[in-house]
Order: structure tokens, then sequence, then C-alpha cells
């Protein structure tokens, strides 16, 4: 059945948030931090698992590939929902320091790339 | 009329899916039919998510009382809950062999990006190290500026900075990543896994590889939510003190 896809999603989610929060207590922030991760690896882990067991179905994966196919109509509706007035009024120090930081940053990626990749394909 | 409003009123959810469907579908038309697929229909899907979000103020257009479903489909719950889905199609080898690509990245991301924003923050005028702190904070995300910022007893226009700064950075990744993708070589899952650490900003990382190519995302997600808590934990107090170390 589709749902036990879904519950074992659900595990894997709260399992992470749970190890993220805890972990966030642990050095004194209140905030998840990297549960959304976490959960990736359990989530990973977890199938590999139970398909070499050969519990883990086609159609119980349906029901995690669906939630899998939902996040690009969830990130519309998430852009949607953004703060992007406040963004714009917060300043001009704001905006430059916004766009320079991240462009810095993803102008580091090809240089960045070549660590442990030592066979690129590209 | 008042039926209607009564109606999508009590099923915000369900008249937001509706919603992001025709969104989807309109934009996934425009780039095929006008554009000839030039632009993916994902980008300009989230580009006019954006401009509704000009809509309202806070909340983006969820601050329209039909649209505050929006506001539950587009939350952090279903956010996170969808993007651990992705994991499903990420392979395990790959994020093996980008590992320590990924650490790395993390920490050099969250560096670059604090020191740059504080050093902005300075020539623009905010020149104490509480300030410079938490620009710089919020430059990495918009969770780690006004965490940063409240630890250290900032002042509110600077946190309300910090979390704007924070913002842009978001919607900036989002539009400019697949305009930029080619040129920084980010078109395999070894790349995506280090521009998560490098970027860390989940929706902005999510979203603009999502428009990119689908299949980065869930390298790009793993890395990106460890940034945030690395942050968290540098700019308050290691990164704070160097600042002042420097006499700021």
């Amino acid at each position: 059945m589709k749902i036990y896809g879904v519950a074992l999603l659900a595990a894997c989610f709260l399992a992470g948030k749970f190890l993220g929060t805890i972990l966030g207590k642990l050095i004194n922030i209140n905030n998840d931090i990297g549960g959304v991760g976490f959960a990736m690896i359990l989530l990973i882990g977890s199938s590999i698992y139970l398909r070499k067991k050969g519990w883990l179905i086609p159609e119980t994966e349906k029901g995690i590939l669906f939630w899998s196919s939902m996040y690009i109509p969830i990130i519309v509706a998430m852009a949607a929902t953004l703060n992007v007035k406040a963004a714009i009024s917060g300043g001009f120090v704001a905006v430059v320091a916004g766009v320079l930081t991240t462009f810095a940053c993803m102008i580091l990626v090809p240089v960045l790339s070549k660590i442990g990749n030592n066979h690129p394909k590209n | 009329m008042e039926i209607i409003e009564k109606v999508i009123s009590s099923n915000g959810l369900v008249f937001a899916f509706l919603f992001v469907g025709f969104i989807m579908l309109f934009s996934f038309l425009v780039s095929k039919k006008l554009l000839r697929n030039k632009i993916p229909g994902v980008a300009i899907a989230i580009l006019i998510g954006l401009a509704l979000a000009f809509l309202g103020d806070k909340n983006g257009m969820a601050d329209i009382p039909i649209f505050a479903g929006m506001a539950i489909l587009g939350g952090s719950m279903f956010r996170d809950f969808a993007v651990v889905a992705t994991a499903m199609s990420a392979d395990i080898s790959k994020i093996k062999r980008a590992g320590l690509a990924g650490i790395i990245s993390l920490f050099i991301g969250v560096t670059i990006t604090f020191f740059l924003g504080a050093l902005i923050a300075y020539f623009m005028g905010y020149t104490d190290a509480v300030s410079m702190t938490t620009i710089g904070a919020g430059a990495c995300t918009y969770i780690v500026g006004p965490v940063t910022g409240g630890a250290l007893g900032a002042s509110s226009d600077v946190i309300a900075i910090s979390v704007a700064t924070g913002v842009i950075k978001t919607i900036f990744t989002t539009i400019i990543t697949p305009v930029i993708a080619k040129s920084i070589k980010l078109n395999n899952p070894h790349a995506a896994v280090v521009f998560g650490g490098l970027i860390g900003t989940t929706s902005g990382v999510v979203a603009g590889l999502a428009a990119t190519d689908e299949k980065l995302v869930p390298y790009g997600a793993l890395t990106a939510t460890f940034y945030t808590g690395v942050g968290c934990l540098l700019c308050p107090s290691v990164f704070y003190l160097f600042l002042k170390f420097f006499g700021f």
C-alpha cells in the first residue's frame, strides 16, 4: 500500500528533525540543525536496507515518489509567500550584501568541485 | 460570490493545490509554445510565484485571505517533507564521493559569506562589531541573521536588515542559478553538493536547482541543510570575537 511509503518517509522525516533539534540543543542554539539532511540520509539508508530484504515493493515506493514529485509546486507556493517587499525595502545594504556574497560563493563552485572528483567526465 | 469565498477560505490548502496547478500548467505552456523550451517551465513558475508575492506583505500573497492556503502548501513543513522525499532518487555512491568536498565547501561558504557581508556592512556605515556580525550572519541565511543578532543584542533595525539580506540571497539564488549554471559547471551531482554547501539557503538552492536540472535537487539540498547550523554556530562566537580582536 502507498501509505507504507508515506509512513516510512514520515518516520525518517521526524527522526531526522528530532536528531537536528537535539543537536541544536546540545550546542545551545534553539533551532533545528541539519534535520532535513539527517532525514535524507535515514531515508536513503532505510530504503537500501528494505529493498535488500525485499520489503520495499514498487507500490510502497510510489507513496514516496509522489511527495518527491510535489516539491516543485511546493517551491512555487513558497516563492509566492516570501516577504519580497521587505527584502527590497530592507535597504541598499541588504541588496548589495545579499547579491555580492552569493555571487562570490557561486563562482567558487568549479574550484571546490575539483576536490575528490578524480574522474571528471565533463 | 460570497459562497465561493466561503468555500475557498475554509478549504485553503485544497484551493492552493488548484491554484499552483494552474501556475504550473500556464508556465509549462509558455515555456513550450512561446519560448521553445529555452527557459524551463519550472523557472517561469517560480518567477511567477515571486511576482505574486508582491500582492501581499509579510506572507506574500498568502496575506490575501483566499490565498491563505498558499502559506500552508509553501510552508516549511511541506517543503522539508517533499525535499526529504527527493533523497529516494539520490545515488549514494555519488554522495560519498562528494562528501569531503561538501564539508569543505560548507565551511568556506559560511566563512566567505560572513566576512564579505560584514565588510560590505562596514563600508556602508555599519561600523560596530555587533552590527557587522549581524549583517554578515544575515548574508549567510535569514535564520542565521536574527539568531546571531538576538544573541549579541543587536538593534531591531539591524536585525531587520540581516533578515532582508538573507531573503535577497534566497531570491537572487533562485533567479540566477539557472542562468549561471553552465558557466560554473553546475551540471553534475558532485558540483550540486558543493553548490549546496557554498550557498546554503535551502529554499534558494532547491528552487534554483529545480529550475536548472531537477535531478540535482537532492544533492544540493543535502549539504545546504547543514549550512544554517554551521552559521548559527560560528557567527555569534568565533567570527564575532575575530572582528572584536581586530578592533571593530
